[in-house]
């Protein structure tokens, strides 16, 4: 192992350019450990985004080495090859507040267009709804159901890149467990929601998102199912 | 898109998987056993099997590459609201006066 890691880091907005730090390579170091190390022993004037660093929170999402990951949870040695170096950019898609931190509200913004939040209805049970855990519906829901919208699969996205409109595999992913959901009452509004232009049909099946989802999310699969959805309602006459 | 676009370009699609390979085996049949183009027209002339399987053709064609094109101009070109919906329905309708006037033109000729 080499004594020192070639670092560049993206410094700017959409504007600005790679600043490359010499960083000691350390055993079992992870990518947010390198970036803290250059903002407290290099430039404190880095800007970045992180929580847990346990993988739960999903605010350190950066792209290292053109791949979108969690920095928290990605170890230097599985990224960096033989090349001793790293690149890291803030997530693409993503307005850059500054260096490495992105602005997230469009990404979390879309999720509500999508109508991804529970909808009881005007006149909500009183008793716990009872949803058996070997339904085809729940099992559906427990697929997509872990994300916790660290926004990877939208860096990852070409679709999103192309148009920006584009809902983005988190808030479709999201609908679909609510589309699965038997107590919510939302289903038409959603539907809607999720099969206009920038919904569901928009998406090219590259299986970026898939592939990328540090929870082994699938929300190809879970767009798939909206498609089927809106169509199978659209050929039973429905809007 | 709209889910009937969606599902109408998936169902042309399967139209065209099959449409497609018939048209290519007949192409390459005909051709590897020497026939010439009279010979072939001579077969097509009067034969309401051939109109109709290239009239679906037609059809299908007319359907699936527009939409498919829709979705290019729209990722691509930046373009949206009704402009590349009429500039897209402009490029089906010409698709289906060229091919019926093709299908037309083999079957009475």
């Amino acid at each position: 192992m080499t004594a020192t890691l070639n670092v560049e880091v993206w410094r700017g907005t959409e504007r600005g350019q790679f600043q490359s730090f010499a960083i000691p390579r350390r055993e079992h170091q992870t990518v947010l450990d390198v970036v803290s190390e250059i903002q407290r022993q290099h430039d404190a004037t880095l800007s970045y985004r992180f929580a847990c660093r346990v993988g739960m929170c999903g605010s350190c999402a950066m792209v290292v080495n053109g791949r979108p990951r969690w920095t928290c949870r990605t170890r230097v040695n599985e990224v960096i090859g033989g090349s001793e170096s790293l690149r890291i950019e803030p997530l693409r898609n993503f307005k850059i507040v500054r260096d490495l931190a992105v602005e997230m509200t469009q990404f979390f913004d879309k999720w509500k267009q999508a109508r991804g939040f529970f909808e009881p209805g005007p006149n909500p049970e009183n008793d716990f709804a009872v949803v058996p855990p070997q339904t085809g519906e729940r099992q559906a829901a427990d697929e997509g159901i872990e994300c916790i919208g660290c926004g990877v699969c939208y860096s990852a996205c070409d679709v999103v890149a192309w148009d920006n409109d584009y809902l983005g595999p988190a808030a479709l992913n999201r609908a679909w467990t609510l589309v699965n959901d038997v107590r919510d009452r939302g289903q038409a509004a959603r539907l809607d929601a999720i099969s206009g232009n920038d919904g569901c049909q928009a998406c090219h099946t590259h299986m970026s998102c898939t592939k990328f989802c540090p929870k082994a999310i699938a929300p190809t699969f879970s767009i798939a199912g909206l498609k089927r959805a809106v169509v199978r309602r659209a050929l039973r006459g429905g809007p | 898109m709209n889910p009937i676009l969606f599902a109408a370009q998936r169902i042309t699609a399967f139209a065209l998987a099959f449409a497609v390979v018939v048209h290519l085996g007949t192409v390459l049949y005909a051709v590897r056993g020497g026939l010439t183009a009279a010979d072939v027209l001579a077969r097509t002339h009067g034969n309401v099997g051939f109109a109709l399987f290239y009239g679906l053709f037609v059809i299908a064609v007319a359907i699936h590459a527009p939409i498919g094109l829709r979705n290019i101009l729209r990722e691509w070109s930046g373009l949206h609201g009704r402009t590349p919906d009429l500039a897209l329905a402009l490029f089906a309708l010409t698709l289906l006066v060229l091919g019926f006037r093709a299908v037309f033109a083999v079957y009475t000729s």
